[in-house]
């Protein structure tokens, strides 16, 4: 393929000689039968969350699209091409919020688009970013769906020290209100844009009263200016971390579909994965021979169940990062802790308390895909939702619940069929099916992506052939924030 | 009595002055250097930065851009030659090369005039006393009026003697300028008046001669040149009929389809034209020809004609070395049976102008310059490089493309074909019209007259669509700049390899799908172009979809674009240029106080040369508000709405650029 050339042209890798010992994975084995049903199955989840993704590129369909453009209006989605650089990447976020969530009503994106990109390239070369700014784009769909996630950003944003501009483009009503009036600057577009908190709209007055500092002849213009106040922000993006010139790995990435497939109770080495997502596929594996189900450094992935060994080498490895700064990347696909007679009297409570403490504690830049399974405590471990990695990223094979389908369903007809027998009563197969049915079909429906992206549990569904991609967009969006100091709490020894 | 005899005592030429700019100054370099003659340039404040500047041995500076106070402020060139120590002052064409006035005063300085003696540009830089003269040389003349009874009236009566059509020409004129043609009696009064305007604006002078005007002439013109030892020769025709504005556009030597009789009848006509004036070093005399090889003099060009360099082609000469040969005095460096013409030339003139508007002059940065290579048989003349600037104070040539071939057909293929590599960015040129001009049928089978423009007109200016893959081409350079541009800037940063900035167009879980808005001139196109993957892109246009991959390769400053649309691999640079615009946003020109409507906008740059109207004048639609000078051209300017003058915002003699507002008009 003649685009990976590219970084080529930039300048030379310089790299010595035995630099390329460190590099893992292997060739995948694509003639495996293994490997190309895999693929094929990946390949379908693919395809189903790239035609819901492009239901919810539509938007509002093709009336409410037209109406829109009659007026003279961008689209929610140009609004956004045209505020940021011309080809900017857009790092979106949560595109199947809302889905399935209002019966009949279909609320695209949860009826807001979120996202990171590049605004005002500055001539020094300044990046402007998401962790440190938002932008609201209001729009003229108002209603239950818009209101959900701008008032619980609001609070969030007024207690960091955000950067906010606002540009109003449609009608910012009573609560909506605030969004620009509490901005740094905000930009209202001429006849289009209102703001108040009730009663009827003063269109002329919104900059006699000062609530805006902008005005806009149209939704060209507005972005036009959002840029000039982008650019004017004096921010100069200063990474605290070692920053070298990217590699691609050595394997497609794509071959992770043959790898990892649909099923989740087939086993593979994660370490192919990292390979496949890592620059020039190197890997300095950190205590390789113990603990083996979890590989370290920068990144946690994990291959099924924790042991205490693979907590303890986890906690160290945290431990680690965190002293140097160095952001982690969370893979997950866990089962859980290691339960058992043998693995309590181990301490694996003790040692899994280290890890989630680690984790909890450790302020370095987090990052967590969940690529199979996510369930129990192992979800707490690996940098789950509640451990606030700046962003938490799913693959659509991937399933999350506090324990696997079978699992639970298993644990009700055991307690189902306990007190049966308790009872000196029999428990027939049917009644165990009954039992068992709907919990799995429950557990299907609830542990699947979709669901979750839905209710904002993740930050959206990612093409496992994308992840490299995203997080590296990710990891480069969040060290705009400085990365501070980790106090951790007490250890249990 | 004029002197009309030069002393034949060779005075060796070591150092010449040139008093000219721009490609020809260049030209004359060339060959002074070739016979390692040292040179010396004056230039004015335009040209501090020209080409011919940099050639130069010793440069000077000689006054402010407008030519009537530099290139020709004969005190001041004269000044500079005697201070340098040049002995003689090449002229180039244009400015001082036809002036008899500085002629005598490089005699009377003791410099020598690289041209004829002043008696023989005074005899024949008056029409009038030139036809006189040839006419009793036994040259033919064409029929006509060169009385000094000049009133209208006279005038009018003797365009009815001589039997319309008629040609009304300033007798001091030359260049197209002061000349109109009456096709009819109705048209006279208007047409004369207009070329008497012109003329006066250009000689000072408004006698005019009158004469009959035929019907689809040739151009044809003899190179001749003459010694200070009374030796002429002939360096057989050339042929200039395709013209536009009365100005010549391509040339060629041979003249097509001419009889080796008429040739010869032709090149000894020419010759007695230069010996009845004592004719010394290159000229040029004008024919007129009709249909049946019947010609007629017109004048006699007392210079280096611009397009000199055909007959250099054909002949193998440098006429520039015989110019300064002779003018020291030496004899010719050949004779008449000594010269053959060999092969076939051609010569293009690349303008800064638009065909589509009237040919309208242009002037603006030359942003991208690259042209066919040149050898021994495609030569570039041109003053200018990339990064220069075509002033609005000078002559709009950029360049002349000179080929040379066995054949007329093979050098016209030849001249097509590095027209096509002939790219400029920048500012609207003739290229792609001359292209088209030299690809027209009539023209490939040597059907040529001064009307040919005219007459094929609509094959000349077809309505271009562009063709899809062009348009793709066009939206992948502009995303692919764009790329370029944010890496360097990235480069320069604290983060230089940002995802953010190596990643272009990265979508989650769809593709990034832009519209693109073309505009290609007042047709605008709508390109959707979806990024798939680093350097390849999915174009729709219409109900087409095309699967693109595209690079950017920067060689020596200039950004080449390889692209492969649908399978065809394409390098832009090979298929000539093609001038697309992006849309102006609505707001920009909402804001701007340059809206079109708002008043009366510079077509072009230039020099203000009248106001008609004054603040607070009602005018109408269509009115003549002001007159511009560009290019040597003059240029009305009318109101494009009714209304009331508000503002006139600059004075007469100011320069001003393109688009500027000239006049503010209230409703």
């Amino acid at each position: 393929c003649l685009f990976k050339h590219r970084r080529h042209y930039l300048y030379l890798v310089t790299k010595y000689h035995t630099d390329n010992a460190s590099t893992i994975g292997t060739p995948a084995e694509v003639n495996s039968t293994n490997y190309k049903d895999n693929y094929d199955q990946m390949v379908k989840l693919v395809q189903e969350l790239r035609s819901q993704t492009e239901r919810v590129i539509q938007g509002g369909g093709p009336k409410a699209v037209e109406k829109h453009l009659s007026r003279g209006k961008m689209l929610p989605r140009d609004r956004i091409s045209n505020l940021l650089d011309p080809g900017s990447p857009f790092l979106e976020f949560s595109q199947l919020a809302g889905y399935q969530l209002y019966g009949n009503d279909d609320v695209p994106a949860g009826g807001i688009i979120t996202g990171i990109g590049r605004v005002s390239w500055l001539i020094r070369g300044a990046q402007i970013c998401q962790d440190r700014m938002r932008f609201f784009l209001t729009r003229n769909t108002l209603g239950e769906f818009f209101i959900i996630k701008p008032l619980c950003l609001l609070k969030a944003y007024h207690s960091f020290t955000f950067l906010q501009i606002a540009v109003v483009m449609g009608s910012c009503t009573a609560g909506g209100a605030y969004v620009p009036a509490m901005a740094d600057e905000s930009i209202i577009v001429k006849k289009q844009g209102t703001i108040f908190l009730g009663g009827p709209p003063l269109v002329s007055t919104h900059w006699k009263s000062g609530v805006t500092d902008y005005y806009a002849t149209d939704d060209q213009h507005a972005l036009h200016l959002a840029r000039r106040v982008v650019k004017n922000l004096n921010y100069n993006k200063s990474p605290q971390v070692t920053i070298t010139q990217p590699e691609e790995p050595l394997y497609d990435i794509d071959e992770i579909y043959g790898i990892v497939g649909d099923n989740l109770k087939r086993t593979y080495d994660v370490r192919e994965v990292i390979a496949r997502i890592v620059d020039g596929s190197i890997f300095d594996e950190f205590k390789a021979l113990y603990g083996e189900t979890l590989i370290t450094v920068g990144i946690l992935a994990n291959n099924g169940v924790l042991f205490s060994e693979s907590a303890l080498k986890a906690t160290h490895f945290i431990e680690l990062c965190s002293k140097r700064g160095i952001p982690m990347l969370f893979l997950q696909n866990i089962t859980g802790f290691m339960v058992g007679r043998e693995a309590e009297a181990g301490g694996i409570a003790k040692d899994g308390a280290k890890m989630v403490t680690a984790v909890a504690c450790a302020n370095v830049p987090k990052f967590t895909v969940i690529i199979g399974g996510s369930y129990g405590a192992g979800n707490y471990g690996m940098c789950g939702r509640a451990y606030s990695p700046r962003f938490l990223y799913m693959w659509p094979n991937a399933r999350i619940s506090v324990m696997g389908g079978e699992q639970a369903a298993n644990v009700l007809t055991t307690l189902a069929k306990e007190q049966r027998l308790r009872e000196d009563k029999t428990f027939s197969e049917e009644e165990e099916r009954a039992i068992k049915g709907p919990i799995l079909k429950k557990y299907a429906k609830e542990g699947h992506p979709f669901y979750s992206s839905a209710r904002l549990w993740d930050d959206g569904i990612i093409d496992p052939a994308d992840t490299r991609s995203v997080l590296g967009l990710s990891l480069s969006a969040s060290l705009n924030a400085p990365i501070t100091e980790t106090k951790f709490g007490v250890f249990r020894m | 009595q004029n002197i009309r005899f030069t002393s034949t005592v060779f005075q060796p030429i070591n150092k010449v002055l040139i008093a000219n700019r721009g490609e020809i100054a260049c030209r004359v370099m060339q060959s002074a250097k070739k016979m390692a003659i040292q040179t010396v340039a004056v230039y004015s404040e335009a040209d501090v930065q020209s080409m011919h500047v940099s050639m130069a041995d010793e440069t000077y500076y000689i006054g402010p851009a407008a030519s009537q106070e530099s290139y020709l402020n004969q005190k001041k060139i004269i000044e500079v030659a005697k201070y340098t120590g040049a002995q003689a002052i090449h002229p180039g064409y244009g400015f001082l090369s036809e002036n008899a006035e500085f002629a005598e005063l490089c005699q009377k300085e003791g410099i020598i005039f690289v041209g004829p003696p002043s008696s023989a540009i005074r005899d024949m830089g008056i029409k009038s006393t030139s036809k006189h003269i040839m006419s009793s040389a036994g040259v033919p003349v064409i029929e006509g009026y060169h009385g000094d009874d000049q009133s209208d009236s006279r005038l009018k009566q003797e365009a009815e003697h001589i039997g319309f059509p008629v040609m009304i020409k300033a007798v001091r004129g030359g260049g197209g300028k002061g000349m109109r043609t009456a096709m009819t009696v109705e048209d006279f009064d208007s047409q004369l008046q207009s070329a008497r305007t012109e003329a006066m604006k250009s000689f000072g002078d408004d006698v005019m001669l009158i004469e009959k005007f035929v019907e689809r002439p040739r151009h044809v013109e003899v190179q001749v040149f003459g010694d200070k030892h009374g030796n002429y020769v002939y360096l057989f025709e050339r042929d200039c009929s395709v013209q536009r504005r009365h100005q010549k556009i391509i040339e060629e030597a041979p003249a097509p389809g001419i009889s080796e009789t008429t040739r010869k009848s032709l090149g000894e006509a020419a010759v007695r034209a230069a010996q009845a004036v004592n004719y010394v070093g290159a000229g040029t005399v004008e024919f007129i020809m009709d249909r049946d090889e019947k010609f007629y003099f017109m004048e006699m060009n007392t210079r280096l004609q611009v397009e000199h360099p055909v007959t250099e082609m054909v002949t193998g000469t440098d006429l520039v070395e015989w110019q300064l040969k002779v003018a020291a005095g030496d004899r010719l460096p050949v004779l008449q049976d000594e010269l053959k013409l060999k092969g076939h030339a051609f010569e293009a003139r690349i303008y800064a102008e638009d065909p589509d508007n009237n040919f309208m002059p242009g002037a603006g940065p030359l942003l991208h310059l690259s042209t066919p290579p040149p050898a021994s048989d495609v030569r570039i003349e041109t003053g200018v490089r990339q990064g220069d600037e075509v002033s609005v104070h000078y002559d709009p040539m950029i360049a002349k493309l000179v080929v040379w071939a066995d054949d007329r057909q093979s050098a016209l293929r030849k001249c097509r074909a590095k027209l096509r590599q002939y790219n400029i960015v920048g500012l609207t040129t003739n290229i792609r019209f001359l292209e088209d001009l030299a690809s027209h049928p009539s023209f490939e089978s040597g059907d040529v007259h001064t009307g040919f423009i005219d007459q094929h007109y609509s094959e000349l200016f077809p309505r271009r669509t562009l063709s899809h893959n062009v348009v793709c081409q066009a939206a992948v350079a502009l995303v692919s700049l764009e790329r370029i541009q944010t890496w360097n800037s990235a480069l320069e940063s604290k983060d230089p390899f940002s995802p953010f900035a190596m990643e272009t167009g990265s979508r989650i879980n769809h593709e990034f799908k832009r519209t693109i808005t073309l505009n290609d001139g007042d047709k605008s196109i709508d390109v959707q172009l979806s990024y798939i993957r680093d350097d390849t892109y999915v174009i729709v246009i219409g109900d087409k979809s095309y699967h693109v991959y595209a690079m950017l390769d920067t060689v020596a400053d200039k950004n080449i674009l390889r692209s492969v649309v649908d399978g065809v691999h394409s390098k832009a640079s090979v298929d000539g240029s093609y001038q697309l615009k992006l849309p102006t946003p609505k707001f920009i020109l909402e804001t701007s106080a340059t809206a079109p409507t708002a008043g009366a906008i510079a077509p072009m740059p230039g020099v203000i040369e009248k106001v008609n109207v004054k603040v607070g004048d009602t005018v109408k639609a269509g009115q003549p508000l002001l007159i511009m000078i560009a290019m040597k051209m003059e240029y009305v300017i009318q109101a494009p709405k009714s209304g009331v003058i508000k503002e006139i915002p600059h004075n007469v003699g100011e320069t001003v650029n393109k688009g500027v507002t000239l006049i503010k008009l209230e409703d």
